[in-house]
């Protein structure tokens, strides 16, 4: 069987962005870039089901500028098999995403579809579910534990919800969204970034996947979140309840 | 009444104000942040009629819905799907579900909260219906202009809705409070209009519409399934679940949040926390680094990808504040800090600050805290 992994192209988690003057967006300028990190642990899980002998070849997706080549190759090093890059110059709502990789598994005929439960950018949640309603497939969304049975053709799929777990079994072919536990992304080492490099990446631009481009949502402006007051150092535990019970007020 | 469940459009509500919003209820009640959503789609336009979303089956989906109807004085209506489809919260079945029930009334809005329920079956919709939505909406300034936080609440986007079809929001239950309603004739208004809309059972196949009770502007409708669910809605199978049950108040709407970090160590420390927070009478919450080393189950963590809080009084200990936790906490009224290092980055937000080590600062605070009742 074939696994697709959506793989996308973020500011670095551990970078503190920077709003632009303008309020147009956040600057991405000179800024590092990694793999979003949900997106490196839905690799990760599927890279797990091909080296237990599920899976014969995990192809990598990415869509975005020309840049995202260079994810693309971090995920090749990390052990996918072949890449696509869907390149836009143009930043696309998650419907649109959803429609492009719809009409890629429509062409690949993966049985599991891996993407991250969120991207950090956007915070949006919604690519995943998005992608498995358009293909009619069943979802299993948040992801902490993935167990394949291929005789059975379903995955059984823990999911972290408000609660604690739930437990769905899902028939295959599925879309799977991976939350932060599921697993532990591995480093590429040397040697597989040099093998990366001569690993196939397939370019494809919108218009050969005659996907709509779906624009129903337009940003008027981005500001910085409200800045906190100042707050203050106390020396004791007296001062600080003092403080709480007659200046806060909250005990 | 019988409506024909075919395409022509129903002759219901102006499609301008029309919201409809997915209902999240457990062992009969529906969940606070479900009533939240009510107070956003209240602010989205003084003519706007609510309607609630149920689905489930049974007797507990039945005193949900009672309660659902006099759950805001706002809720005009109240629609029960109860079928064995909906025993669990699916995503495939529900999608299908709204998808139909869109199809009866044309909805201006739909709604549903951030909760894992939300975020699971609106965008599943929003793709039925060919709709963006838009997550986490904090701030409504206008029926198609909302504010959501980006960067893990490092930036605010204010955004227009642009399109045709229905607008789809997930609502951050933390940014609309719920007041609480007094004892008027409103919330009686809902305890009588329940008791004998439930009996409506019959018409298999058809649609018991909007049945008057008189003085009362809530209707009930029972639906039933004159389309086939089978396609996606089957390939989906509920296992199992584990919660935690903790006499505690919820995390994400509690008066007071104590937080535990990976400084506490070990569950046993953890308690220390939870000692804490029984004296308070809070909710514990804690950091990724304290879930992932096991000190305490995932649905307590708080940050980017767990719960976002908005406590009176949210208190760290051991934490050092890092993006993706500051992201869960930011909007807390009083933040208090004890860390060992002065300058972990969670004193840059906190209001009251302590450098101290939190093994001997928690137990001075459980002697010397006065006792809640």
């Amino acid at each position: 069987m074939k696994i697709l992994v959506a793989v996308k192209r973020v500011v670095d988690y551990a970078v503190k962005i920077r709003v632009k003057p303008d309020k147009t967006g956040v600057d991405t300028q000179n800024v590092k870039m990694s793999m979003n990190p949900f997106c490196e642990i839905a690799l990760e899980e599927a890279l797990r089901i091909k080296e237990a002998g599920f899976a014969k070849e995990v192809v990598a997706v990415s869509i975005g500028p020309s840049q995202c080549v260079d994810t693309l190759r971090t995920g090749l090093a990390m052990g996918a098999d072949r890449g696509i890059h869907v390149e836009t110059s143009s930043s696309f709502l998650p419907l649109t995403i959803a429609k492009i990789l719809k009409s890629i598994a429509e062409v690949e005929n993966p049985e599991l579809i891996f993407l991250g439960k969120q991207a950090i950018d956007d915070d949006c949640n919604q690519t995943g579910q998005m992608v498995a309603a358009l293909l009619g497939w069943p979802q299993a969304t948040f992801a902490s534990k993935v167990v394949l049975d291929k005789e059975k053709h379903v995955a059984t799929v823990d999911r972290e919800v408000d609660g604690g777990l739930e437990t769905l079994c899902v028939d295959l072919p599925a879309v799977i969204t991976t939350d932060l536990r599921l697993n532990q992304p591995r480093y590429a080492s040397l040697p597989n970034i040099m093998k990366a490099k001569s690993k196939p990446i397939k370019k494809m631009t919108v218009q050969d996947l005659k996907v709509d481009i779906k624009s129903d949502i337009e940003i008027l402006e981005v500001t910085e979140p409200p800045k906190r007051k100042s707050g203050v150092m106390v020396s004791s535990v007296d001062e600080l309840i003092e403080k709480l019970r007659n200046e806060a007020h909250v005990v | 009444m019988l409506l024909d469940p075919s395409p022509s459009p129903s002759p219901s509500p102006t499609s301008l104000d029309a919201t409809l919003i997915l209902a999240e209820h457990e062992s009969g009640s529906i969940k606070p942040q479900t009533v939240s959503t009510v107070v956003a789609a209240n602010s989205l336009g003084e003519n706007s009629s609510i309607s609630l979303l149920l689905a489930g089956s049974g007797s507990s989906l039945q005193e949900a819905a009672a309660q659902a109807a006099s759950c805001h004085p706002s809720v005009s209506e109240v629609l029960v799907a109860d079928s064995d489809k909906f025993e669990y919260p699916l995503a495939e079945p529900w999608a299908k579900l709204v998808e139909f029930v869109r199809q009866q009334g044309d909805y201006s809005h739909i709604l549903a909260s951030s909760s894992s329920f939300g975020k699971n079956i609106l965008p599943r919709v929003a793709a039925l219906l060919d709709v963006s939505p838009i997550t986490d909406v904090v701030k409504i300034l206008e029926s198609n202009q909302f504010i959501r936080p980006i960067y893990a609440g490092n930036a605010l986007s204010t955004v227009r809705y642009t399109g045709g079809g229905p607008c789809m929001l997930t609502i951050r239950s933390t940014s609309f409070p719920v007041t609480p309603i007094t004892v008027d004739s409103e919330s009686r208004k809902a305890t009588i209009s329940q008791i004998d809309l439930s009996n409506f059972k019959e018409g298999s196949f058809t649609f018991l519409l909007c049945i008057p009770i008189l003085n009362f502007s809530f209707f009930f409708k029972k639906l039933s399934f004159p389309f086939p669910i089978a396609d996606s809605a089957s390939k989906s199978r509920y296992v199992g679940c584990s919660t935690q049950d903790t006499e505690r108040p919820d995390l994400g709407s509690a008066r007071v949040v104590i937080t535990g970090g990976r400084a506490l160590k070990s569950v046993e420390n953890f308690k220390m926390i939870e000692k804490l927070a029984e004296k308070l009478g809070g909710a514990v919450g804690a950091t990724r680094a304290a879930v992932d080393a096991g000190y305490v189950p995932n649905d307590l963590q708080v940050g980017q990808t767990g719960k976002i809080v908005a406590p009176e009084l949210y208190m760290a200990f051991g934490v050092s504040g890092a993006i993706q936790h500051l992201a869960g906490i930011k909007d807390s009224k009083v933040i208090v800090a004890v860390n060992k290092d002065a300058d972990a980055p969670i004193f840059q937000v906190a209001d009251y600050g302590l450098v101290g080590d939190l093994f001997e600062v928690i137990p001075e605070l459980l002697e010397k805290l006065p006792e809640k009742k």
